[in-house]
């Protein structure tokens, strides 16, 4: 049985709160019925109300939300290809293979939005919600990959080998016994690929065109303009969103801390 | 088995270590429940018992990684149960190892040493020596990755010592070696104590290896001691059913004491048949007879009329074990006794097979009677 | 790898849904990340231009081999002298990397505790604590630097409490400062730095801080001689997991820091939308690259040692 020192109570007791006042700050003021965001005027909802006003916000929304879903998909299947193919397969090139999957976590976002671009002006694309589809899909995939990967690595291989021991084929091995045993860790990639997708301003700001804008895109310029109780609405929603997903997601697959874990580690 | 040199009745009046009904919990289990215990100075003393009996606790506040919720623990006289593991006087020998993988084995044997603030060169001849000691001169710059099972388990060894600590612990120290390695390290433990007159406490759940080993062995169970003394008498003379039945082989048949004399009981039991035992106790007593296997002596045809506390029955099971074969033999009333033989000549295993018929007889005095 | 996976080398025998799997993500990263990085080399490369794409020369693949040389004759190092001799860009470069350096440091002092205080929790806590420090950071980048505008700006709540408090008398400047720029930076980036020492302070044995102790080690003195050793790996990897993308950091200081000293990822951004300089913006992001090509090599090493080591 663990007894924590008092030192260790104190750092994760100040560290929780440094993570969470501000948020829970955010979340109290969008609730405030004064238009002024630092004086307190009681409780209200006008803000929320707002939003469904903001025709532009809306619709910046709903882009978002398509981008990060498609990319997501994108993003899992690639992903999850990319870890098996760095972790059951052996084939030429593999350290520079491991070497870009790697590049994108640590690349400052100016680059990889920068060079996109360049590369979409080059090949003469339309830029539009297209383009920053497969934008993110590179960005985020390179994290399903070591989310994915990371499961694997730990997957007991005698599982495999005992498949194939009483008769299976090695294609259908796959599908009775990698892929429900990784699926955990799909599934959290898919999580994490649609969230980054969600909250993403640089790359999506390089990689845009006309029309397309997305929420992050409109929040910063709203930004820009200074603190509005209707931003603070907007990112509360925001935030309840992403919180009641990754409840969600925990609560399913109790080792979600695991691959989460793993992802950074 | 052998029994160590040390019986009880020449121990020093002043134990070494003594807990005082100590009692440790984890939640609302009582690993350690109002546990006393002596340990001398110079014994090599075993905690035997079954897993979660609270033998590691027991280690483990004796090491200092545990405070106990009450009790106290007095090494040489003084109460320790507040002193932080790293002030202590005794040392571990983890049964993992617990090896630090960055340093080198030099460098694990001599970690101790550092903390004490040694000079750089008492340390290296201190370290030398123990490597010595443990017969892994010349090793110590690997690392404790390039070494076998048994050579990790001489770092871990020798790191312990270093300290020449009042109390070597021993955690399960041989789990991980294989059956040749183990006996041998037994012998070079018990050689190494006696040399060194050092007193070692050693957690295990192998019962012949607390025997091999120990001078006195504490039997424990569900937190607490239940007898704790020298291998012969808790083989020979156990205080509970518990521990005939966790101690080697037994067989054990309830029955009530019909009448007593000279030393000689008559028991009956409640299928009727009556047995002579050598035992002082009072006559209408409940009680149990406790029977080595080994004891047991096994004929082939009816056994001589003067035979006492005879059986008949019929062999349902051999099982050989090259130096003995057991058998177990079924009585006519469906009772199943379990009887030992030494295979004296190398063809003696081969005399009796399933369905043979038998008798059994035992002497008086090979019966154990427990109360408890 | 061993032998028994050998049927999946490959070779003549590899199946066609094995070729997909290795062939589908190698490709996109070829096409999407690596040629990418190619053209905007070769765009640092070319002369500025009013015209659409805004760069000369273009590659002109229907000319042939005149127009490989043409192209070839056309890339200048016009813009990297301009780089190299605007003290604008190399004090942003200089302040990008004292930002980073400075933030990290403070990363790493608030982030190891926080860290190690998480893997000495109960086992049963542990799970909800990696959740706890992992929601901010699946929460939005943005709103995260959003919510300290509200906090530091100047009739926000900090000075409210300040002033409150009696510690200061007149509001305090906070927002567009230095100070502003590394409290955004620290709480972005905070779950980056604890979660990689976590899962190195978590992972390691129990019993070998239980053996220093029993060894005569102090607490505080076993953390230097058994944890930081055995960890060191953990921290180095959640530094350069936080140091290279905040020597590139666009949004940070854009929010909360001045204009007087911007950082390089913010000079990259106004070259690009504001001047629509893309052969310097190129340029900038090229020599930003350099810069960072050390660090990544290093924690390139230090992740696919781990891919070796797992196997």
């Amino acid at each position: 049985m663990r007894r924590m020192s008092v030192t260790n109570l104190v750092a994760l007791a100040l560290g929780l709160a440094f993570l969470y006042v501000p948020i829970a700050i955010l979340v109290v003021y969008s609730f405030n019925a004064s238009r002024l965001v630092t004086v307190w005027g009681g409780w209200s909802t006008r803000w929320y109300a707002a939003l469904l006003e903001d025709r532009a916000m809306i619709d910046a929304a709903l882009a978002s939300l398509l981008i990060a879903t498609v990319s997501a998909a994108l993003a899992t299947v690639l992903g999850a290809f990319a870890a098996l193919a760095l972790t059951r397969f052996r084939f030429r090139g593999r350290l520079p293979f491991a070497a870009m999957i790697y590049a994108p976590l640590v690349m400052p976002e100016v680059i990889t939005g920068l060079s996109l671009l360049l590369l979409f002006v080059a090949i003469d694309l339309d830029r539009g919600l297209f383009t920053i589809i497969i934008a993110h899909t590179t960005l985020t995939m390179c994290f399903v990959a070591i989310v994915v990967q990371s499961r694997l690595a730990t997957f007991d291989r005698s599982l495999e080998e005992a498949a194939m021991d009483l008769g299976c084929p090695p294609g259908r091995t796959f599908f009775a016994v990698v892929l429900p045993v990784i699926m955990p860790a799909v599934i959290a990639g898919f999580l994490l690929a649609f969230s980054l997708s969600l909250d993403d301003l640089v790359i999506a700001s390089f990689t845009t065109g006309p029309g397309a804008t997305t929420l992050p895109i409109r929040i910063y310029s709203e930004i820009r303009l200074g603190v509005k109780p209707e931003i603070n609405a907007v990112c509360t929603i925001f935030i309840a969103v992403v919180a009641a997903t990754v409840v969600a997601a925990s609560l399913i697959e109790k080792s979600r801390g695991r691959e989460a874990r793993a992802l950074l580690a | 088995m052998t029994s160590g040199p040390a019986p009880s009745s020449d121990l020093p009046a002043e134990p070494l270590v003594r807990f005082e009904s100590v009692s440790k919990r984890f939640g609302n289990v009582a690993a350690v429940d109002r546990l006393s215990l002596d340990i001398y100075s110079n014994e090599f003393f075993a905690l035997l018992g079954p897993s979660g009996c609270g033998k590691t606790t027991l280690l483990r506040l004796l090491a200092g990684f545990e405070r106990p919720d009450e009790g106290r623990i007095m090494l040489g006289g003084r109460d320790i149960a507040a002193t932080p593991p790293h002030r202590r006087p005794v040392n571990m020998m983890f049964q993992n190892y617990a090896l630090f993988p960055h340093l080198t084995v030099a460098g694990n044997v001599a970690f101790g040493l550092r903390q004490d603030g040694l000079a750089k060169a008492a340390i290296a001849a201190r370290v030398e020596e123990m490597l010595a000691l443990v017969k892994l001169e010349g090793l110590g710059h690997r690392r404790p990755d390039q070494l076998s099972g048994g050579q990790r388990q001489r770092v871990a060894l020798a790191r312990s010592l270093a300290k020449r600590p009042q109390v070597l612990l021993l955690d399960e120290p041989m789990a991980a070696l294989d059956r040749k390695l183990r006996e041998q390290t037994q012998f070079e433990l018990m050689e190494l104590q006696a040399r060194l007159g050092l007193t070692f406490v050693i957690v295990t759940h192998d019962q012949s290896e607390a025997m091999t080993v120990a001078h006195r062995i504490a039997v424990m169970d569900r937190g607490r001691v239940v007898q704790a003394a020298t291998p012969a008498e808790i083989y020979e003379r156990p205080q509970s059913r518990w521990v005939a039945e966790f101690v080697g082989d037994v067989n054990l048949i309830e029955g009530i004491v019909l009448k007593t004399d000279a030393g000689e009981a008559v028991i009956g039991d409640k299928r009727g048949r009556r047995y002579r035992v050598a035992a002082d106790v009072a006559a209408g007593a409940q009680i149990s007879i406790a029977l080595r296997p080994e004891k047991i002596r096994i004929h082939a045809g009816p056994a001589p009329p003067d035979a006492p506390n005879t059986m008949r029955g019929k062999v349902c099971d051999v099982g050989y074990l090259g130096s003995v074969s057991t058998y177990k033999v079924q009585l006519d009333d469906g009772v199943v006794v379990k009887a030992t033989v030494a295979n004296v000549a190398r063809t003696s295993g081969e005399i009796l097979r399933t369905n043979d018929n038998v008798w059994l007889s035992w002497p008086p005095d090979a019966a154990i009677v427990l109360t408890a | 790898m061993t032998k028994r996976s050998s049927q999946m080398d490959s070779g003549s025998g590899v199946s066609l849904g094995a070729r997909l799997i290795v062939a589908a993500p190698y490709l996109w990263l070829l096409g999407f990340f690596l040629v990418p990085f190619l053209i905007v080399l070769k765009i640092s490369l070319s002369e500025s231009a009013i015209a659409q794409p805004p760069y000369l020369p273009v590659l002109d693949l229907t000319a042939g081999l005149r127009g490989l040389r043409d192209f070839v004759s056309g890339l200048s190092f016009t813009n990297y002298f301009t780089i190299a001799g605007d003290d604008l860009y190399l004090f942003s470069y200089l302040k990008s990397l004292e930002v980073a350096a400075v933030s990290t440091t403070i990363l790493l002092v608030c982030g190891v505790p926080l860290a190690y205080a998480m893997a000495r929790a109960p086992r049963a806590a542990q799970p909800l604590l990696v959740t706890l420090v992992m929601l901010p950071f699946w929460t939005s980048f943005l709103i995260r630097v959003y919510a300290w505008i509200n906090i530091l700006q100047r009739d926000g709540l900090l000075n409210q409490a300040l002033i409150r408090l009696g510690l200061v008398e007149e509001p305090t400047t906070w927002l567009a400062t230095d100070t502003a720029v590394y409290i955004g930076l620290v709480y972005s980036y905070l779950p980056f730095m604890v979660l990689p020492a976590y899962a190195s302070f978590e992972k390691f044995d129990e019993s070998l801080l239980e053996a220093a102790a029993d060894l005569g080690c102090p607490r505080w003195r076993t953390f230097f001689v058994i944890t930081l050793p055995l960890a060191w790996r953990g921290l180095a990897a959640g530094a350069l997991l936080c140091f290279v993308p905040i020597v590139g950091e666009f949004v940070v200081p854009d929010l909360l820091g001045g204009s007087e000293a911007t950082m390089i990822g913010q000079t990259l951004w106004t070259e690009f939308f504001a001047n629509r300089d893309w052969p310097a913006a190129s340029a900038v992001a090229v020599a930003l690259l350099v810069l960072l090509l050390a660090p990544i090599a290093i924690y390139q090493h230090l992740q696919t040692r781990e891919i070796k080591v797992r196997q």
